[in-house]
């Protein structure tokens, strides 16, 4: 990443113009020219310093749910138990985290009951209890990331 | 809880195309919106009306580069949680999410007596002690409200694909 990537990262975390240029007006505010833009911006995401560029949708949009759960997994279980809880499709992040509760996951799924039908389905595979915490509220946040 | 009056069941058929094309990103290429009507089958105005009228609804939070935070040297990803009176929670977190320190605020169910906490953050440094730093200054701002706290640290990812929400 050279001076002009960071900029550009630093920049275009929001705000990202809906009209029928919308490369050439933020290159404008950046200084450069709309095929620059473009360039570095492919480059930044083949080397994966952004894992995307475009709209960051509410999951809830779609009619969809997501909630974030978590195990207290033994150690001795714990590479059976995460190769069991990542084979639910369902499953789109899982981290490891250093606590009792060692296992953290977000389930996305097509429907609300869909995330018991798959939370009561890894408690029966595991035999652990799995802690369902679903967002009750959720704060504005504009943190951006300094490149 | 949003700050505007957005429902997922105000989203049609034809939002949801637009978010079927949209979410592995924009094209980039200088008219992305004509790309996107495209896909969807819709018109370029209808699209960019569209997306007006969702960012103005919060069914789109931002749009723009998301950048990955390990490949921003941000290693020390830490998940500050507190346990607050239920009844100050909710302008505690938007004091804290104002504080612009922390990437994800959200109010979640406690499971006591396990798990007594119902504030949740995420920070992020490319040092732990820049972490904590910050986990530090949101306890400033929350100050005796707060009964219990910790920070757990990812140590390792198990899993990341991302959310698909449809298609």
């Amino acid at each position: 990443m050279d001076e002009l990537d960071r900029r550009i990262v630093n920049a275009l975390q929001g705000g990202f113009p809906v009209c029928e240029r919308p490369f050439a007006a933020a290159a404008e505010g950046l200084g450069i020219d709309e095929a620059t833009l473009l360039a570095r911006l492919a480059a930044l995401r083949a080397e994966g310093v952004l894992s995307r560029f475009g709209p960051l949708w509410k999951a809830e949009g779609l009619g969809g749910a997501v909630t974030l759960a978590a195990m207290a997994v033994p150690t001795e279980r714990f590479e059976a138990v995460a190769a069991l809880v990542n084979a639910h499709p369902e499953v789109a992040h899982n981290y490891e985290r250093d606590h009792r509760l060692n296992m953290w996951f977000v389930l996305a799924t097509e429907s609300a009951a869909a995330i018991a039908v798959t939370i009561r389905a890894i408690e029966a595979e595991t035999g652990l209890a799995v802690l369902n915490m679903p967002r009750e509220a959720e704060y504005h946040v504009g943190l951006r990331l300094e490149a | 809880m949003s700050a505007s009056g957005w429902r997922p069941e105000r989203m049609d058929e034809a939002d949801r195309r637009i978010v079927a094309a949209t979410q592995d990103g924009l094209p980039l290429v200088p008219r992305p919106y004509h790309a996107v009507a495209a896909a969807a089958g819709l018109t370029p105005e209808e699209v960019m009306a569209r997306m007006h009228r969702l960012l103005a609804e919060g069914a789109i939070r931002r749009i723009g580069a998301v950048p990955n935070h390990y490949a921003l040297g941000y290693r020390f990803n830490g998940m500050a949680v507190w346990e607050v009176a239920e009844e100050r929670v909710d302008a505690l977190g938007a004091r804290i999410a104002a504080l612009g320190l922390s990437s994800h605020c959200y109010r979640r169910p406690r499971h006591p007596p396990d798990w007594p906490y119902n504030l949740f953050t995420m920070v992020h440094g490319r040092t732990r002690e820049e972490a904590l730093h910050w986990v530090e200054t949101i306890a400033v701002v929350l100050g005796e409200a707060v009964r219990a706290r910790e920070v757990l640290f990812s140590s390792r990812i198990l899993k990341k694909t991302g959310l698909r929400l449809v298609g």
